[in-house]
């Protein structure tokens, strides 16, 4: 941990929908070009805590954050924060595939378009290398002008993440990102991860213990709204310190 | 508790290797006391119990594998899985060695021993003593039982030494013992192997409890 670089750091993180404390003194450092998951039972944070990090919980009235954030040495926490630009540079992918009814490339252009970029040349740029990066470039180059929703599941969802690699994200979210697909396209999305994790800095919510296991660097396990144990996975899965990591892990609660 | 079914496999898997190290324990001691005796049928016992240590090895590993293949275990448990993989050859090997000395039991039944043998047996005793206590340490995982009972592997040792110095000055003094001291001597021998098996099996559960590699030796 100590030779990483940090891009996100998160102090003393208080969340609260009204009375509910959802998220309890969060303290953690995600590194930088590293897979950090976040695990635990339904109802811990992991989830609340990643909608955090782009200020998705605005979004729900009664919210009421506290503490500090850090990325890239600003506290994002802070009510002036443009969350336009900060969504820009943190994207987010969701647990359902939700392409827009429109073109496989109307989805990806969608996004440079709303940050200003008309030029129609640097488009077909943008759309042919996010969707080369999120690895189906060659599964729809020859029909970019179909509707997306034509795709399959484990398509779309990797139509998402190029729609997120178009604004040129430095990190990007996922929340369950393979719930909802076929175990095949499971894997193509988790070797996409690792092959992003070179450019970007990801974090991944996932129920799926082993995916946790299998794709990540770091994994910090959530409990009652707590950080309870954050290390290297390696480290985290053979040994845990904590009793409660141990038993969530081993499959003796949750 | 959630996952009661894997659980339980996994507490019948320990209880399994129990059984195994229980078996082993017996056969060492059976066997080094069946050559004292020139007993032949104690002899055949440990050689029909020989096989079913074998039976149980191949059980106990095909069930590691399955659990590892299906229940994707973790921390202490896939150190337990890890440590009972290794635990399992160490017994077995001691299952053949048990079946080594019941073999030489069978092959000098009509010879009588160049002296009464005394630290051989000593060995067997401390050997099973052993075996017992690291399943001890292995059942409840208790990391402080193992470090102990490897240090017994000393005596083992400091036994062999003076056995087989023993054993060298008889031949030297009168070459007609040399058919039977060359016995006595690969006995004391494979008595000090089983000796490292147990240290071996220690360092597992030391493992198995902490994560930690460690050498007894």
């Amino acid at each position: 941990m100590s030779r990483e670089i940090i891009e996100i750091s998160v102090r003393n993180l208080n969340l609260w929908y009204g009375e509910n404390h959802a998220l309890i003194n969060i303290g953690i450092d995600i590194p930088k070009n590293r897979i950090t998951a976040l695990i635990g039972p339904s109802g811990c944070g992991k989830t609340s805590f990643i909608r955090c990090l782009n200020r998705m919980n605005d979004l729900i009235p009664g919210t009421k954050m506290e503490g500090e954030i850090l990325v890239g040495g600003e506290d994002i926490t802070r009510r002036d924060v443009d969350v336009v630009s900060l969504r820009k540079k943190i994207g987010m992918v969701f647990q359902k595939p939700n392409p827009f009814p429109s073109s496989i490339f109307d989805n990806i252009a969608y996004g440079p378009r709303i940050h200003g970029e008309n030029n129609k040349e640097r488009l077909v740029r943008i759309v042919e290398d996010s969707l080369k990066r999120a690895a189906l470039w060659d599964e729809v180059k020859d029909r970019l002008n179909l509707s997306a929703l034509s795709l399959s599941g484990g398509q779309q969802q990797r139509l998402c993440i190029a729609r997120t690699l178009a604004v040129e994200p430095e990190i990007i979210l996922f929340d369950e990102p393979c719930s909802a697909l076929d175990p095949i396209s499971t894997s193509k999305i988790e070797d996409l991860m690792v092959e992003l994790r070179k450019r970007y800095t990801i974090v991944i919510v996932t129920h799926n213990m082993q995916q946790a296991a299998r794709v990540s660097d770091y994994t910090a396990f959530f409990l009652n709204g707590e950080l309870i144990e954050f290390d290297e996975t390696r480290k985290l899965f053979k040994t845990p310190r904590e009793k409660s990591t141990e038993d969530y892990i081993t499959g003796r609660f949750g | 508790m959630a996952r009661e079914q894997y659980h339980n496999q996994l507490r019948k898997l320990k209880e399994d290797t129990i059984r195994m190290g229980n078996l082993a324990k017996d056969n060492v001691l059976w066997a080094t006391i069946s050559l004292k005796n020139h007993d032949p049928e104690l002899a055949k016992r440990v050689i029909d119990a020989g096989s079913e240590i074998d039976e149980l090895y191949a059980q106990i590993e095909d069930t590691c594998f399955a659990l590892l293949a299906l229940q994707q275990p973790m921390a202490r448990d896939l150190r337990t899985i890890g440590a009972i993989l290794k635990i399992i050859i160490d017994l077995e090997r001691i299952g053949d060695i048990a079946l080594e000395i019941a073999r030489i039991t069978i092959a000098t039944l009509e010879e009588d021993h160049i002296k009464p043998l005394v630290d051989i047996p000593r060995m067997a005793e401390i050997c099973s003593g052993m075996i017992a206590s690291s399943m001890e340490a292995f059942k409840n995982a208790d990391e402080g039982l193992a470090r102990e009972t490897a240090k017994r592997d000393d005596e083992v040792d400091a036994l062999f030494d003076q056995v087989r110095r023993e054993l060298i000055t008889y031949m030297i003094e009168d070459p007609k013992t040399i058919k039977n001291a060359s016995h006595l001597t690969f006995v004391a021998r494979y008595l000090e192997r089983c000796g490292d098996h147990v240290t071996n099996i220690c360092e597992s559960v030391v493992y198995m409890v902490t994560g930690e590699r460690i050498d007894l030796n």
